[in-house]
């Protein structure tokens, strides 16, 4: 059902957003004219005085015995009914500390706009960690200095176990501020009933044979990627040059009646329900559409090359346990921790040593074998990492090139 | 000084409804349209400045979906008027003692979410779903027939989430008009037909001013269907300025693209009062 519930939970959201978001503009507006009138009637927010000796800051931190952890809905593994999460309780006995786990995080950008008021505010969010995929807001969470930089002696499994594809990533230089919670793939999926034939590159999102049957992402970093690796641009390294030639191939495709709609999640209700026959998608929801009885449906890895997002564990400032949030990176960074979670939701593990684990000790060789779950070597080189944006500037050009298309 | 009390008491009276205005309404209003002329970045901050390349801006890249959003808003309030005026009628005039019963079920699916009652339409008109599938496959539709991703279910969505704010208003005035005058427009050989377009429409004509302007201010920001029924091509204004907003974070051209919104709805009004205002349905009501 989840998948179900997305797109609706989205424009819900965006109802409730709705609300509460000018709050956000007023403060900026507020501190642009903080000689007008207007300025005067609202009380000015003193800011935190911010950190500049972040070694001096850890060296102050106390241990404490519990955490708060804000993730995405089902994505720890769970026990039961719902509420117990095995991988959390083996670290609690192990470690003394309580975890106080939340699904808040619905998508990056309404989550980001919750709390960006109050970490500009300067006032703690009241999260210890926080998962943020590597798109645009991560980089602002940075930019902003509204992370707080990890101390990595205190992760040493980190730089034991991580995968390669994880490791000192163009959004985070040596990992500075993150470290992957999860990996997964955007690429394509397709029912063989109603295209007829099998897909194997991104030039079948273009093929007229298809024609209005087409699934594209509305997320414009997801779009204009797929465009590049179509035009055999790496993503990662792209200029605005080829943002423009990108840009040029989607309104063909646009033009030429292709594309059924522009998605979101619900894109996979539209492909369950026969409405588009071939799409981008995400490697974790096909998996689970066929799990779920779809199996039909089929997920490939496109012959130009697939793109990889990461989602990221980090510490947002005014964290009031970084210690205890540390340790449960240092214990997810295990084969046991890792496979015990994997195991339950199938993305792709950044600790490749678990495979070993479900395999011999979990006993579940579906997930261990997956190509999906652990990506072999040739796989992993298949690899693309979206464009990292330096700047609101860059981001803000992106949007000026592929917002049009969507809209128009 | 008792009558200067008097004098004053319904100012006084009425503060709290300005306090409430200036409060949620003026203040607001007033940051908006400092936020599009202001200049910045989410990361540095905006500064005050007299910014109106912003509309400009809004305006050339916009233009379209403006124009869209109002074909959208106007087709969909018709449609919605002529599907609600029988139905309000019928319940005010031969619904008899069930007549709240009838209400009811009307007000009956709005006690579920708005957005889970626009999802349903996304299964019920599916390409391959319970309807098309079957008349398909049994070859009354051509294959490649959707409703779906066309604007088309846009404005259905639009007319069938107005439904019921259309016909409470129109309900309300159908239901006060006085039988007896009908019953003499019969007495003195008005027709059926006569008697409703000569003293019927006319003084239900309140109900469909206030209902055309409740359903198409709404409908015309609305972007829940055009996100969730829409294809390419149905983008309205709305899900621009929530793109605008949450996507890129560029509050100055939200902040223009709502402003501008909001005058051009109020030049609709205006111009609609003008052409069927209310001065002139006092009159023919009268």
């Amino acid at each position: 059902m989840s998948e179900d519930e997305l797109p609706g939970n989205s424009s819900q959201q965006a109802f409730l957003r709705g609300l509460t978001q000018p709050r956000l503009t007023r403060q900026n507006f507020l501190r642009g004219a903080a000689g007008t009138a207007l300025a005067a009637l609202t009380p000015q927010i003193s800011r935190a005085a911010t950190v500049t000796d972040w070694n001096a800051w850890w060296a102050a931190q106390k241990p404490s015995d519990q955490f708060v952890f804000a993730n995405w809905p089902y994505y720890i593994d769970v026990q039961g009914n719902g509420s117990d999460h095995p991988s959390i309780d083996a670290f609690t006995k192990q470690t003394g500390i309580k975890v106080k786990y939340m699904e808040v995080i619905q998508n990056n950008a309404p989550f980001y706009a919750q709390i960006a008021p109050v970490l500009k505010s300067g006032q703690p969010t009241g999260y210890d960690m926080i998962v943020m995929t590597n798109h645009w807001e991560l980089t602002e969470l940075i930019l902003q200095k509204w992370l707080v930089p990890l101390w990595k002696e205190k992760v040493p499994n980190f730089a034991k176990y991580a995968s390669p594809s994880v490791v000192s990533p163009a959004y985070d230089p040596g990992n500075k501020y993150t470290m992957a919670w999860q990996s997964g793939f955007t690429g394509i999926a397709y029912n063989p009933k109603l295209t007829k034939r099998e897909i194997t590159s991104f030039e079948d999102l273009w093929d007229p044979a298809f024609a209005g049957h087409v699934g594209m992402f509305n997320d414009n970093t997801e779009l204009g990627s797929a465009a590049l690796l179509k035009l055999g641009i790496d993503p990662a390294t792209s200029t605005p040059e080829d943002w423009h030639k990108a840009a040029a191939t989607l309104r063909d495709q646009k033009d030429k009646g292709l594309v059924r709609q522009y998605y979101d999640q619900s894109y996979i209700n539209a492909l369950q329900n026969g409405d588009i026959w071939i799409t981008q998608a995400w490697s974790g929801d096909i998996y689970q559409a066929n799990s779920k009885g779809y199996k039909d449906l089929k997920f490939v890895v496109p012959k130009e090359g697939i793109m990889m997002w990461h989602d990221n564990m980090a510490i947002p400032v005014g964290a009031k346990n970084p210690l205890s949030a540390l340790a449960w990176m240092n214990y997810y960074y295990t084969p046991e921790a890792a496979g015990i979670i994997e195991d339950y939701i199938n993305y792709i593990c950044p600790v490749p040593a678990a495979k070993d684990y479900i395999l011999n000790v979990i006993k579940d060789p579906a997930v261990a074998n997956s190509p999906l779950v652990f990506p072999s070597d040739t796989d992993l080189k298949k690899t693309h990492d979206f464009y990292a944006f330096k700047s609101y500037a860059e981001f803000q050009k992106w949007n000026s090139i592929f917002n049009p298309i969507i809209q128009a | 000084m008792r009558r200067l009390r008097g004098k004053l008491s319904p100012y006084l009276l009425s503060l709290p409804s300005w306090v409430y205005l200036l409060m949620f309404f003026l203040i607001p209003l007033g940051s908006m349209l400092g936020m599009a002329l202001a200049t910045g970045d989410p990361l540095d901050g905006y500064t005050m400045s007299d910014n109106f390349q912003e509309f400009v801006d809004a305006f050339t890249n916009y233009q379209d979906t403006f124009y869209r959003s109002f074909w959208y808003g106007t087709a969909s309030t018709v449609a919605t008027l002529l599907l609600a005026y029988p139905v309000a009628y019928w319940i005010a005039f031969h619904a008899g003692r069930y007549k709240s019963s009838f209400l009811f079920l009307i007000m009956l699916p709005f006690f579920v979410s708005f957005v889970i009652r626009v999802e349903a339409w996304q299964f019920i008109l599916a390409d391959e779903g319970f309807i098309f599938g079957p008349l398909k496959s049994i070859g009354l539709l051509p294959q490649n027939f959707h409703v779906l991703s066309t604007q088309w279910a846009v404005i259905g969505g639009l007319v069938y989430n107005s439904f019921a704010y259309y016909v409470l208003p129109l309900y309300v005035v159908l239901e006060k008009i006085d039988r007896r005058l009908v019953r003499a427009a019969n007495d003195l050989y008005a027709s059926p037909p006569t008697a409703f377009v000569k003293i019927v429409l006319p003084l239900s004509a309140p109900g469909v001013f206030a209902g055309f302007l409740l359903v198409f201010v709404t409908n015309v920001g609305d972007f829940v269907n055009a996100d969730i029924l829409g294809g390419p091509g149905t983008y309205m204004i709305g899900n621009v300025i929530q793109d605008a907003f949450f996507v890129n974070q560029d509050y100055p051209m939200a902040a223009a693209l709502s402003s501008m919104l909001m005058l051009m709805l109020m030049i609709a009004i205006l111009l609609y009062s003008k052409a069927f205002g209310t001065d002139a349905i006092q009159e023919y009501a009268a």
